[in-house]
């Protein structure tokens, strides 16, 4: 793994939905490299590719056509059993609808990819509760996502992105589900973690309130990057 | 890992309660019937092997006539004369002991007591081929029988009816008008086969019976017990050669006699629940094949419903191995589940059945390991193709399923 180039790297990435005439391009080659440390906001019209292009990143998909190369290794062409030890180790997702497992308490919820990771019981524990903590949840750890507010659950899904301590977090409208200020707490919580922990943070969002903590814009339109801007930091 | 899996699966099982017994059913109704119906059936056979046994072991009974097993009674058929018994004793070889007896049923007295019992006459060789032990006293001797001594042996009903707390032996009991000396007591042996009590007998020298109360020399039966199980067949061959001889049955001619194997009449029994056994395990089977499907059906519907948890699994890094485990885990919990209520319910029917037949409750902890192995089987079988169905989904679209 290098620590000069960028973590992630699209090159040319092509992502075709069916065959022939009636195939839906949802990404027409999007060239694109985002730095080890930086906080990314993607937006753009509904359909523009914004969640296909997340999940390539993600490695839940693979692109049609390109190369994708994460911390420098191709990774275009890994299997699903390559696919889940990448993610599990270096990536954490948080997603609009939280996805947090119902019926189970928010300290098993984020303790869950330890648990694939096959860390023992007693460490597990100690860095879900740790990951809690960091989300300002304290207290809630035996909460189940039904005796927690969505912003609450929010916290939970972020936590259990952050406990395996990824590279790289991305965050598919973290917000879209949450009023404006339960957003900005969100928010803060994700500036906060790229900013002291160097966590990267790659966050799809309709609103520019929102994009506005990241450190960098990209504008999809029509599968491609329409617009890239990167501001001073603030 | 294994054990959160194990965890997880039970936790998903008791979210659902009611729809999870529902599924069982078929697995329940199949391993109960399964258990039960071993249980009961190795009960019956072990009961009826006991009774045979109390029989006598390598016993033949000769009688007259052609009549079907029952119990001993004098036939209308000519009987045996003493001469019949006393030419079988010097020809026939490998016999341990030989026995002729005559029964009646009559009124036995004791003080102001009375009660009906078998009254049988025999000789010494009788305790020997019925397997008879004594609780107190001894068996009439040679010379008693030579005799026609009044003395008698009791069984443990007579004893129990008619002297209560008193010592029977040296007591006279009084049967068909005379009284005889009780000698000795017999160690109580329970039922027969045929259902009647074997302990409300009356034992007294073969003479004795006949002059006193039958007023006759017929002999009804002829107890033979052969030393040796393989000489069974030559012993019951030369005794039917024997005795057409002495009783002048014509070559071709059918048998005025039938000297039986009571060996064979307990393999026939055992043969007779083993067909029992088949056709119960016939059903058993069914009942498991649909309890399978069941579990299958279970996990198909909870793979669906459950995608959107698959979907999140996956996501954060589950192996497809690892979800494919956890389903198979659930199905197999399920049908361990399924089959530990079967193996409760199976032994409970066992129990109430040997307590209302009467016979022994005989549990093989065999036969509920491989009850529970085998449901524990049943779930990997039936639970495979929902738990792979779940490992091959695709983490982006679960996630998106509603
Ligand atoms: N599984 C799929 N099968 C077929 N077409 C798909 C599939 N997923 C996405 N698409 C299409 O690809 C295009 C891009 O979809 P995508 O979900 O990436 O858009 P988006 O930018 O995330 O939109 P939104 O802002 O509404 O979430 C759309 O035209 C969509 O219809
Ligand atoms: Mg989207």
């Amino acid at each position: 793994m290098s620590e000069a180039g960028p973590l992630v790297s699209l090159a040319g990435v092509e992502r075709l939905y069916g065959e022939g005439g009636g195939a839906v391009r949802a990404l027409a080659g999007v060239d694109l490299d985002i730095a080890s440390g930086s906080f990314v906001a993607i937006m753009g019209p509904s359909g523009s590719g914004k969640s296909t292009a997340m999940n390539i990143i993600g490695c839940l998909d693979r692109p049609t056509r390109g190369t994708y190369r994460f911390a420098g290794v191709d990774v275009t062409g890994l299997d699903r059993d390559q696919r889940a030890r990448l993610r599990r180790s270096y990536l954490g997702f948080v997603f609009q609808g939280y996805n947090l497992l119902a019926r189970t308490t928010a300290l098993e919820n984020v303790e869950l990819p330890l648990i694939y990771r096959g860390l023992p019981r007693g460490q597990r524990r100690q860095r879900a509760a740790e990951a809690i903590r960091l989300v300002g949840l304290e207290g809630r750890e035996h909460h189940t996502p039904a005796q927690l507010s969505g912003g609450q659950q929010q916290r939970v899904a972020i936590a259990r992105a952050i406990v395996t301590e990824p590279l790289l977090l991305l965050a598919d409208e973290p917000t879209g589900n949450l009023d404006t200020a339960r957003s900005h707490e969100i928010m803060d919580l994700l500036t906060g973690l790229n900013r002291e922990r160097g966590l990267t943070v790659v966050m799809v969002t309709h609103e520019p309130d929102m994009a506005a903590y990241a450190s960098r814009s990209i504008r999809f339109v029509d599968g491609h990057v329409a617009g890239d801007e990167t501001r001073r930091a603030t | 890992m294994l054990w959160e899996t194990v965890k997880l699966a039970m936790l998903s099982i008791r979210r659902n309660v009611l729809r999870s017994v529902l599924t069982l059913l078929g697995i329940v109704i199949g391993v109960a019937a399964v258990i039960a119906m071993v249980t009961i059936g190795s009960g019956t056979s072990q009961k009826v092997q006991d009774d045979l046994s109390k029989l006598g072991s390598n016993m033949l009974i000769v009688r007259p006539g052609q009549n079907t097993f029952g119990p001993p009674t004098v036939s209308e058929a000519r009987s045996f004369k003493e001469r019949d018994v006393a030419i079988l004793r010097s020809q026939l070889s490998g016999v341990r002991a030989m026995a002729p007896s005559a029964s009646k049923t009559t009124t036995v007295v004791f003080g102001a007591l009375n009660d009906q019992a078998t009254v049988t006459g025999s000789d010494t060789g009788f305790f020997t081929v019925q397997d008879w032990t004594f609780a107190a006293g001894r068996p009439f001797g040679e010379a008693e029988v030579r005799a026609g001594a009044a003395v008698c042996v009791i069984g443990e009903t007579i004893r129990s009816t008619l002297f209560g707390g008193i010592d029977p032996i040296g007591q006279r009991l009084r049967t068909g008008g005379f009284d005889c000396q009780v000698v000795g007591l017999l160690e109580a042996k329970g039922q027969s086969a045929f259902g009647t009590d074997q302990d409300n007998t009356v034992i007294m020298p073969l003479r004795t019976f006949q002059r006193r109360l039958a007023g006759s020399t017929r002999i009804a039966n002829i107890y033979i017990s052969v030393a040796n199980r393989e000489d069974v067949p030559r012993v019951q061959a030369d005794t039917e050669r024997i005795l057409r001889e002495l009783r002048r049955v014509a070559p071709g001619a059918e048998d005025n006699f039938t000297v039986r194997d009571m060996t064979q009449i307990a393999s026939t029994l055992a043969a007779t629940s083993t067909v029992m056994t088949a056709l119960l395990g016939a059903v058993a089977a069914v009942s498991l094949l649909v309890g399978g499907i069941g579990i299958m059906n279970i996990m198909l519907v909870s793979v669906t419903e459950r995608t959107r948890e698959i979907g999140i699994r996956l996501a954060i890094g589950a192996l497809g191995r690892q979800v494919l485990t956890q389903f198979l885990v659930e199905a197999i919990v399920l049908a361990l589940f399924g089959g530990v209520i079967g193996i409760a319910v199976g032994l409970g029917l066992a129990g109430m059945a040997a307590f209302g037949m009467a016979i022994p409750f005989a549990a093989d902890p065999r036969i509920v390991a491989l009850a529970f192995v085998f449901s524990g089987l049943i779930g990997v079988i039936f639970g495979f193709f929902p738990a792979r169905r779940a490992a091959r989904l695709d983490p982006i679209e679960a996630l998106r399923h509603e």
